[in-house]
């Protein structure tokens, strides 16, 4: 689903995350909410409480529609938390997956300068600028599919690997267990009764 | 051997003139180098270690075969290679349990009657060694007043065992009960730091154990003496509740070892690009929300190999990873991620660097043809893209382009005061986040882009920072030999050390170019080396930033065409 961006112009919509008081607290969300209103092809920039929480992702749904945005850049967290639930949320929305760019006022700023509300709120601003910066060259993709063959490797055959081994098994999936030993068993099978039911191990 | 047709009839063991350690009864016994691992080992069949068998050549002994019955020993059979593909693969390698030899202090090499908490299970097991009768390796007395050391192994960072191995304290006082109600004559004694008794009906064990008579000390022993002619040991203590430095006399003591990562960790993880944590066992990709699943999409753990576990939890996180896994194979295909590697067959001028660089072989090349990128195989780490000298390569979704804009947007107001960060995907930007959810704290002068490797961080890149009046730009990766794209970051080290002697011939001091190597798991590293960047910028002058800027301007050249195609549909 590629929803190419209609024509040359770049349309920029930029949603600033309070998190309730993890970033609000030591970051004047207000102050880079407004600066990123500044940036070029920035047409729309929201501050949300949570934008991650249904209401903050329909704020950024709405304003797709609205602003015919084909750019959007949440400052929120990590991506490596939500980079895939914003991504669904603009692909929701009919704006290609790859439309989407984050910047990381949590992790890598409010949460690690307290108490420096003016240092952090610079540095969230810098963050923004290059997450709108690097958003207005961001192309479209399609993701290749490739198919997953149904058969699992478990390596070890100790209790843990004998376990997911009979799982697999029993949800109907063909299972190849490796084990270096010449039994299965592993540690667990050395041992006389195991705690807390002090029966035998085997 | 062939599994299949032996019977365990045991006959082959009987006439085998070899006699082995036998490894499951930890030494306590012997076997044969025909024997069968257990009685209830699966497969129930007999094995054949050719290490210990005297062979049929140039001796021929040939005995077992004389007697086998169904015929199922075959000396020419050899290791096999099997090749099955597979969509899920569970990392359940276990654990091995700590060698006690190099803490000398507790006398295990030095005195017959100090055994490990493993070979007290073959003792009291009515299928070890004595059948289950417990007795002192030394006269084969049966010992009364028996001593036990808790963390013999574990929570020691001075042999790199910082880590609480979770089972010894429930195993000791699990061993205290049996004895109790094997003897009930028999005195135990523990030494302990602190007793962990968490889990289900825990506690309720032990205090069991204390009112069977156990008596809890609190204070490892600090030294232990044998006498020499009863062999009894005598362990010196300092009480900590009491204060007292104490000194009791054993029949026996048992040392309760931990448990640590397996040898063949690192082959494992090297195989499926694997990460661990400080402790050395495997390194989950979110301690709370994704705890058995790796880094390595399709990978899961199970069981003690990613930390240490007790059986019930090694049995659900069993069951999670089987239920992680099924997902994958359910769902019957996966999509990949558009950041792979494209190439510009007009700019490309067929030099293969590309391909000589790709960790996965993922890019295919012939003298005098262009390269092609196989885009299942290829991971996008974006080194083939940095090591291109002609712009001929594109890394989806990580361009020059967006690089490019990104540290021009960052550095455009007061550049002076800033780091400048470089951190991969993998390990340091996820140990900067690391840093974060820990609430640790640093100076707030850093700016950090990520890149999906340090290999994706080009000359280009870092000299851009530079002309854009960054005073310090820090490259940082996954530690050098645990790159998550196999060996990429080699190249990251010889483009930085380019790098440096390109600066240097600049007049640029080549100390304002860092590399750093920061795990996934480092938050403390990242907030240390944070910091230390911002006392090396504030070393760098403006009279420095200015002359890199002017004597680091690229040489004209044509613009370059670079259009990031479109991924072709799945």
């Amino acid at each position: 689903m590629d929803s190419d961006p209609k024509g040359d112009e770049l349309r920029v919509g930029v949603f600033i995350c309070d998190c309730g008081l993890n970033i609000a607290g030591t970051v004047d969300t207000q102050a880079v909410t407004d600066y990123a209103a500044t940036l070029p092809d920035v047409v729309c920039a929201i501050r949300n409480r949570y934008t991650c929480a249904d209401p903050g992702q329909n704020e950024i749904k709405k304003a797709i529609a609205a602003h015919r945005l084909n750019r959007v850049v949440v400052a929120s967290c990590t991506p490596l938390q939500h980079e895939p639930t914003f991504r669904t949320c603009v692909a929701e929305a009919g704006l290609n997956r790859y439309l989407m760019e984050m910047a990381n006022l949590r992790e890598q700023c409010s949460w690690v300068h307290p108490g420096d509300l003016e240092g952090a709120t610079r540095k969230a601003k810098d963050l923004v600028a290059g997450a709108v910066a690097r958003a207005r060259q961001l192309h479209p993709h399609d993701e290749l599919t490739v198919p997953v063959t149904k058969r699992a490797l478990v390596i070890g055959g100790g209790i843990a690997g004998m376990e997911t081994a009979i799982q697999l098994g029993d949800a109907g999936h063909q299972v190849v267990l490796v084990e270096k030993e010449a039994s299965i068993g592993g540690i667990m099978a050395q041992l006389d009764k195991t705690y807390p039911t002090m029966d035998c191990s085997i | 051997m062939d599994p299949e047709a032996c019977t365990a009839c045991a006959e082959c063991a009987k006439v085998c003139p070899v006699v082995k350690p036998d490894e499951y009864q930890m030494g306590l016994s012997s076997r044969k180098a025909i024997y069968i691992p257990y009685p209830q080992a699966v497969p129930c069949s007999y094995i054949l270690n050719m290490e210990d068998c005297l062979g049929t050549n140039p001796i021929a002994c040939g005995k077992c075969t004389e007697v086998c019955e169904p015929d199922c020993i075959n000396y020419d059979d050899h290791d096999r290679i099997v090749t099955r593909d597979v969509g899920a693969v569970i990392v359940a390698i276990g654990a091995d349990v700590y060698d006690p030899t190099e803490m000398d202090e507790y006398g295990y090499t030095r005195f017959d009657n100090v055994i490990t908490s493993m070979e007290f299970e073959r003792l009291i097991c009515a299928g070890g060694p004595t059948l289950g009768h417990f007795v002192r390796p030394g006269d084969q007395e049966r010992p009364k007043r028996i001593g036990f050391i808790q963390c013999v192994g574990s929570r020691n960072p001075a042999i790199g065992r910082p880590y609480c191995s979770n089972i010894c304290c429930m195993n000791t006082i699990k061993d205290t009960l049996l004895l109790a109600d094997h003897y009930p004559d028999v005195e135990c004694t523990v030494f302990y730091q602190d007793i962990r008794a968490v889990g289900k009906s825990f506690e309720d064990m032990f205090q069991r154990s204390k009112e069977a008579g156990t008596r809890y000390i609190r204070g490892l022993p600090g030294d232990i003496e044998e006498n020499p002619e009863n062999g009894n040991l005598t362990l010196i203590a300092e009480n900590t509740t009491s204060g007292q430095i104490e000194r009791h006399e054993f029949d026996m003591v048992i040392l309760s070892v931990g448990v640590g990562p397996p040898k063949d960790l690192a082959k494992v993880s090297s195989l499926l690009t694997l990460s661990k944590t400080s402790d050395g066992f495997f390194m989950e990709s979110h301690p709370k929300l994704k705890p058995v699943d790796a880094p390595t999409r399709g990978v899961f753990f199970a069981g003690f190999c990613e930390s240490p576990k007790d059986i019930k939890d090694s049995v659900c996180q069993a069951g999670a990873a089987a239920s992680r896994a099924v997902a994958l194979l359910n769902a019957g295909e996966v999509h990949i991620e558009a950041i792979t590697s494209v190439i510009d067959a007009d700019a490309c001028k067929k030099c293969g660097v590309c391909a000589s660089v790709c960790p996965y072989s993922a890019i295919t090349w012939k003298k005098g043809e262009v390269a092609v990128v196989i885009d299942a195989a290829c991971a996008g780490c974006g080194n083939c893209g940095a090591a291109c000298k002609f712009d001929a390569i594109t890394m989806r979704h990580f361009t020059d382009a967006q690089y490019t804009a990104q540290i021009r947007a960052i550095l455009a107001e007061d550049p002076q005061d800033k780091v400048f960060v470089f951190a991969c995907n993998w390990c340091s930007y996820s140990g900067a986040d690391m840093a974060g959810i820990s609430r640790m704290h640093y100076p707030v002068s850093n700016r950090v882009v990520r890149t999906m490797c340090s290999a994706r961080v080009s000359e280009e890149m870092v000299l851009e920072a530079f002309r854009c009046g960054a005073p310090i730009v820090l490259v940082s990766g996954c530690h050098y030999a645990d790159c998550h794209y196999i060996s990429a970051n080699r190249q990251t080290v010889q483009r930085v050390q380019r790098l440096w002697n390109k600066l240097e011939k600049a007049g640029v001091r080549p100390q304002r170019l860092q590399l750093e190597w920061i795990s996934a798991a480092e938050g403390a590293k990242f907030a240390k080396v944070m910091a230390q960047m911002e006392e090396l910028r504030k070393t760098v002058t403006m009279e420095e930033i200015e002359q890199a800027k002017a004597a680091l301007k690229p040489k004209p050249k044509k613009p370059k065409k670079e259009k990031e195609p479109a991924a072709v549909a799945g």
